[in-house]
């Protein structure tokens, strides 16, 4: 699905991503770990066309997708989240979720004053969309709540929510669980996980919770350094010692070997 | 009878002009908070782009008028308007596609930008001057009064006028309906609904099916159309001339940032905070006075704090006192 073949990001001197290669496969959910700043989310910013790459190629199906702007992406059905939580903040929950799919007819001048039926019967369509995906998400009671009022939980959802507007076929999800409480993280996992079987989305997952990378992905990439350090299910990942020094500790393999 | 009269004379000199200068002030602030919040950055040339559009008024109104075209009691210019709207419109969208969209293509910075707009600044106000030339200019017609001082007088038996004039009037409705019309726009539609959005979020909105070319777009046509509007009947209110336009940025910009820079209601209640404020502080209140105070307190000298040749620095101080005490405006604005 994703090929990223030799990615280079370089701040000044410093190499956020250097020479990352992996492979994302149609319908996985791969989970990305690696200890804070090992340019996991710079990659992601790469990738979505937020950031220009300094060198190397990333394809998506086939097809040279570098340096193609975010919004170009988003129409090919390459959507992304936040590490920390974006929103429209003077908008409905709804609303927020209303405003994904492009190319509606209301967006034009023309259109606002002379096609009102066409838009009417669109905005109905969307409405009921945004409200299905709110029950899916479990989240039907903030409807018309201000999207800047829900708590940061809620917005992880909402994100989520959005990809689920237009037809996505990939979905990078930068710490959706980060400063989410277990219920709301488990109902965030559960949607990933729906989202994956029903509709066949492909998810990268960049996470620090290792429970929550075991009950979705696989399988686990672990980047250090800008680099990709080991690929795998995350018990090979978590058996292997170059992953166990740079990222998870020697604490995890005695606490294993204890249980073991 | 003396309560009544200064009732009628603080309507006449204060209240009346105040309102109908916010209101110029209130349509100048929201193409400039407009712009402020969705494009980001303190567009310096909104005054003279209200010179352009209301200059493209102007000749129309000229060339109708003589055709010997005419509205019977309202001003010929609002015929002309929806010409002039059209003409600013591609004017600012050719500025956008010649200048602003270079810059955008670069990601540069709010304060480059801004730099920018007085370089747009100074060109349009050299096109404006060079087409119309830098003097006065008059073009309004029509009846001038609804109720003329003279008749309000007779009318009632007062020894004070009540004047109001048709612009004045005219002023305060459009600027209703232009109010109007804006918010239904901004809160109710599709496309204002994506201009808010980007207003709020301009990462996520990229993320979004929102096309931003589009809304940069609708913006620079609703903030041209604001500009023309406010240059009117600014001109109709007072008169026509490339400086005093040029000028009118400062009262524009502290309407906007007193409101809360970013925030359309803010934009509209800042205009007529620095309205009144202007108006109040260099009116001679002895006329008012006069009446209220007890005979042997009557007021010799004007009561007058400031002269109207100062009016500007009313508008300055309050800017200041603005930033340096609550920067974010009396509504939550956009600024830091």
């Amino acid at each position: 699905m994703i090929v990223v073949d030799d990615l280079h990001k370089h701040f000044g001197g410093f190499h956020a991503v250097d020479g990352a290669s992996l492979t994302i496969e149609q319908g996985s959910i791969t989970g990305l770990i690696g200890p804070n700043g090992a340019g996991k989310t710079t990659l992601f910013n790469v990738i979505a066309g937020v950031l220009k790459s300094t060198s190397g190629r990333v394809s998506m199906a086939g097809e040279d997708i570098t340096g193609l702007p975010p919004h170009t992406l988003f129409h090919k059905g390459l959507l992304r989240t936040f590490q920390i939580a974006h929103e429209f903040h003077s908008m409905s929950c709804r609303e927020n979720l209303m405003m994904v799919p492009g190319g509606q007819s209301g967006e034009t001048l023309w259109n606002t004053w002379f096609g009102r039926k066409r838009i009417a019967d669109e905005e109905r369509a969307l409405r009921a969309k945004a409200d299905e995906v709110l029950e899916f998400l479990t989240v039907e009671h903030l409807a018309d709540q201000k999207a800047g009022q829900i708590s940061g939980g809620q917005k992880k959802l909402l994100e989520l929510g959005r990809t689920m507007m237009v037809d996505a076929k990939i979905v990078f999800l930068d710490e959706v669980g980060a400063g989410v409480n277990r219920t709301l993280l488990n109902t965030i996992g559960d949607a990933i996980l729906r989202l994956n079987k029903e509709r066949g989305y492909t998810f990268v997952v960049i996470e620090h919770d290792m429970d929550f990378i075991g009950r979705l992905c696989d399988p686990v990439i672990c980047m250090a350094e800008g680099r990709v350090l080991a690929q795998g299910t995350l018990d090979e990942i978590k058996a292997n010692e170059q992953v166990i020094e740079a990222y998870l500790g020697t604490g995890l393999k005695n606490k294993e070997q204890v249980g073991a | 009878m003396d309560f009544l009269n200064a009732i009628v004379a603080l309507a006449n000199y204060v209240l009346i002009p105040g309102i109908a200068y916010g209101s110029q002030l209130a349509i100048g602030a929201l193409g400039v908070t407009l712009v402020y919040g969705i494009l980001r950055f303190s567009n310096f040339a909104h005054g003279d782009t209200m010179a352009f559009g209301t200059m493209i008024v102007i000749l129309l109104t000229w060339w109708l008028q003589s055709l010997g075209i005419n509205l019977g009691p309202l001003p010929t210019a609002l015929i002309a308007l929806p010409v002039g709207i059209l003409g600013c419109i591609g004017m600012v969208l050719l500025t956008d596609r010649l200048v602003y969209r270079f810059y955008r293509e670069q990601k540069a910075k709010p304060v480059i930008l801004v730099i920018v707009s007085m370089g747009v600044m100074f060109i349009m106000n050299g096109v404006v001057r060079l087409i119309i030339g830098p003097d006065d200019q008059s073009f309004a017609d029509g009846e001038r009064f609804i109720i003329s001082a003279r008749d309000f007088k007779n009318m009632t038996g007062l020894a004070e006028g009540l004047g109001i004039r048709t612009t004045q009037v005219l002023t305060v409705v459009t600027a209703v309906i232009v109010v109007a019309l804006l918010f239904w726009f901004l809160n109710k539609t599709r496309a204002g609904k994506s201009m808010r959005a980007y207003s709020d979020n301009e990462d996520l909105a990229l993320l979004s099916g929102i096309n931003p070319e589009r809304v940069v777009m609708l913006t620079w046509i609703i903030v041209a159309a604001l500009a023309t509007i406010a240059g009117t009947l600014y001109g109709l209110d007072k008169s026509f001339k490339p400086f005093t336009y040029f000028q009118l940025l400062l009262p524009i910009f502290a309407s906007a940032v007193v409101g809360g820079i970013g925030n359309p209601l803010g934009a509209i209640a800042g205009g007529f905070v620095i309205a009144f404020s202007e108006v109040t502080i260099t009116y001679a209140w002895k006329k008012v006075l006069v009446y209220l105070m007890p005979e042997p307190l009557e007021p010799s000298g004007l009561v007058q704090l400031m002269s109207t040749d100062y009016k500007f620095a009313v508008s300055f101080v309050i800017l200041l006192i603005v930033l340096l005490f609550k920067p974010t405006g009396l509504f939550k604005g956009q600024s830091t």
